[in-house]
């Protein structure tokens, strides 16, 4: 009797253990250590969340900034995919845990960041050796809450120019030289759209003008000054002049059957590239790269670049500081320096990322810059030009939303089903009140 | 006397506590040994369940999960007026019937057949179980290419037909085409629970039969499938509950446009629905609601075939 009892009240000693521990354990993880170290040469640890590819690391600039400041150490971790990041990063913001010094942002998170959670940032445009104007004006724009106070300093841009294949080009007939290109569409991105009408007569079997009509739409709306909302933010996608404007040419390309329907990024897109199935593609300047790695040898030298009809901007980043880290001022002091133009232009001739500086387009290794695969065209120079004549829009939270809703259950649906564009149009606004309603 | 008394009184009131003690020690410690389940249970199984009912019952952002604005049962309401609810619903239900019917049809013959003796019945027991230790999104990789409708192998076997599905944009195709990725990653796992059961059915009906006349096809209709119909009906309501929380395979086959199902939502299942209002549009109470109503819908499956079961349990008694 005694020896059996004995187990059994071991057996409920442990579980109440059990118990008590995990609740321990829940208890335990909320840790609140703030505030500024009062040392100015006390070691500390700065610790820099991003995301893809910044080149910080490919540049040697973590390296570079801690041997010259000996007393501080640059921990980083990066994960490959954008909206994973963006989701634990909004967790970690919301819970005030688990948050790196210096979080990147990407731009078409930029507006959730400024406005839901711009509380939770320090404010940048305050912090000593720090200056706005430094960057291009639409880039600190787009890191300004509504209350004016700049979170976020702006990494890289994508100024968009158009990839096109020479190839083909000759093979419809149309000039292959890039300045003659240039002024096919110079000024007007209806233009475009009749260059391809006149591709696709004499076109190569099998092949379109270009990649997809939501590519063509986000080009469009990205150089128009009214875009998905108003300067409050509020959202007028459906009477916004920039829209339907982008909507229509985007129909129209589709209905002109010179697109060839793809989604980007997607696996048919990269075999389309990689099997020249389309001669032209509106390509921020990051987009080069996607365009060399899915081409292959096969494409080198076949590719050339042009000026886009209009000038326009698509993607970009910008690093922040959470007010939860530890080291706020060394924080935003290393925050600033890999921002400046010196080491934005050494990103860029590591891995192409284009300056957000005035300084750092006029850096010589950013204006002088060419690239082998793409028939050596001056890429620096197009990109560089493209970018200081961007003008600044206002972008709203749910501008995102919307971009996925018209593009995916809009242009697409035309595209792949053949769907009444009226049609379309209110089955977008019927998702996007959907969707974006309280 | 009042000395034994005195002298045979503690004794009582110690065997007495111990009696109690034992008791107490008998019914409680049986609790106590199962404590660790329930409270794990209760902590991650039920609090959640009851706080997205609570949630569902409000306005939440995401981005704010502690600001929460009454709605009452208009998250529900709303579903019901919403057609792409609709949609996922259907595709839901379409999705689940195309593939777990051929499934557990050919899981059955599978495991039939492997019950017999046969060379390297070891190693193809083993395999058949293979797609099952696939991971979802490399099984989803080889589809999508399999699939491609411009490049893919299955267009160019088809293309010497004559045909030319969409795989990507048509309704069905698009839905048979996840149908076949779950029929595929799913029948050998309902063929060794189909072995399993099958090798539990004495031999001697088999013998017997044999001794009759009964042909293999006659010996499974007639003594394979009632012996192993309790199996039968546990593969079909896990593959049901399975096909009803159906979320990777499609996700991961639409590619960029897997969470919203496809640009017309034609491969949309519920467990995408909820995804696309909790996380791109940031709506949790709504999320919740569908999380909710989808458990709802379980439970009246489950309670329809309790149902069936029940009516033919006593049909077969009485007759």
């Amino acid at each position: 009797m005694r020896t059996t009892s004995r187990p059994r009240r071991a057996a409920v000693a442990a579980v109440a253990v059990l118990a008590a521990s995990t609740l321990l354990l829940t208890a335990c993880s909320s840790s609140s250590d703030k505030g500024g170290s009062g040392d100015a040469n006390a070691k500390i640890t700065l610790n820099v969340g991003d995301f893809g590819t910044f080149g910080y690391v490919e540049a040697g600039l973590y390296d570079e900034y801690m041997a010259a400041h000996p007393n501080i150490t640059i921990k980083y971790q990066t994960t490959q995919d954008g909206q994973k990041y963006w989701d634990a990063l909004t967790t970690h913001l919301g819970s005030g845990s688990g948050l790196a010094d210096i979080q990147a942002v990407e731009v078409g998170y930029i507006a959730q960041a400024t406005n839901t959670l711009g509380d939770k940032f320090v404010d940048l445009g305050k912090t000593d050796g720090i200056n706005a104007s430094n960057w291009l004006p639409w880039k600190s724009k787009q890191a300004t809450t509504p209350s004016g106070s700049m979170i976020g300093l702006g990494t890289d841009i994508g100024p968009m120019a158009i990839c096109y294949r020479t190839d083909l080009f000759q093979q419809a007939g149309l000039p292959t030289d890039r300045e003659q290109v240039g002024k096919l569409w110079a000024g007007d991105w209806a233009k475009f759209v009749e260059t391809g009408q006149q591709y696709q007569k004499n076109a190569p079997a099998g092949t379109f003008f270009t990649d997809s009509a939501s590519g063509l739409f986000n080009a469009v709306l990205s150089a128009q000054p009214e875009q998905y909302s108003d300067a409050s933010g509020k959202l007028v996608y459906k009477t916004s002049a920039g829209v339907k404007k982008a909507w229509d040419l985007a129909v129209s390309a589709s209905q002109a059957k010179i697109s060839a329907g793809l989604r980007q990024f997607q696996d048919p897109w990269n075999a389309a590239v990689a099997n020249a199935k389309f001669a032209a593609v509106v390509c921020p300047s990051w987009m080069t790269s996607s365009l060399s790695k899915y081409g292959g040898e096969a494409g080198k030298g076949k590719w050339d670049v042009a000026a886009a009809p209009v000038a326009s901007n698509w993607g970009g980043a910008f690093l922040t500081v959470p007010k939860a880290g530890k080291h706020i001022k060394e924080a935003a002091a290393l925050a600033a320096w890999l921002t400046a133009p010196e080491q934005q232009a050494k990103v860029f001739t590591k891995v192409g990322n284009l300056p957000s500086t005035v300084g750092g387009l006029q850096q010589p290794a950013v204006q002088g810059a060419k690239l082998e695969y793409f028939n050596n065209a001056p890429t620096g120079q197009i990109f560089a030009a493209s970018a200081t004549s961007i003008q600044p829009v206002p972008i709203g939270e749910q501008d995102g939303n919307v971009k996925t809703i018209i593009t995916d259950n809009g242009i697409l649906d035309i595209e792949e089903h053949g769907t009444d564009p009226a049609k379309a149009w209110d089955n977008v606004t019927k998702l996007v009140d959907d969707k974006t309603g309280h | 006397m009042a000395t034994h008394v005195r002298a045979e009184a503690p004794p009582a009131a110690r065997s007495s506590w111990r009696s109690r003690l034992y008791r107490f020690d008998l019914k409680a410690s049986p609790y106590a040994f199962i404590a660790p389940f329930f409270l794990c249970f209760a902590a991650f199984g039920l609090f959640p369940l009851i706080w997205t009912g609570w949630l569902s019952l409000h306005y939440v952002d995401l981005l704010k999960p502690d600001v929460m604005e009454w709605r009452g049962f208009g998250n529900y309401t709303r579903l019901w007026s919403n057609d792409q609810f609709w949609t996922a619903l259907r595709n839901t239900f379409t999705i689940g019937v195309i593939s777990t019917v051929p499934q557990l049809l050919m899981a059955l013959g599978l495991a039939h057949l492997l019950n017999y003796r046969m060379r390297a019945r070891g190693f193809l027991r083993v395999a058949i179980l293979a797609p099952y230790a696939t991971s979802i999104a490399a099984a989803t990789l080889v589809f999508v290419q399999l699939f491609n409708p411009d490049y893919g192998f299955i267009n160019w076997m088809l293309d010497l037909v004559g045909l030319h599905p969409n795989w990507y944009s048509d309704t069905w195709p698009s839905q048979i085409a996840i149908a076949t990725i779950v029929t595929w990653r799913w029948t050998g796992y309902n063929a060794l629970i189909y072995l399993a059961a099958m090798q539990a059915v004495p031999k001697d009906l088999y013998e017997a039969a044999s001794l009759d006349g009964a042909n293999r096809w006659q010996q499974f209709t007639r003594i394979t499938i009632p012996s192993i119909r309790p199996t039968i009906m546990f593969t079909i309501i896990v593959s049901t509950i399975g096909a009803t929380q159906l979320f990777g395979e499609p996700m991961l086959f639409g590619g960029g446009v897997g969470v919203s199902g496809g640009s017309a939502h034609q491969f949309q299942t519920l467990s995408l629905y909820m995804y696309e209002l909790g996380w791109p549009s940031r709506q949790l109470g709504r999320a919740s609601a569908v999380a909710w109503t989808m458990l709802l819908i379980l439970l009246l499956i489950g309670l329809v075939q309790f149902l069936i079961t029940r009516y033919r349990k006593r049909h077969e008694l009485g007759g």
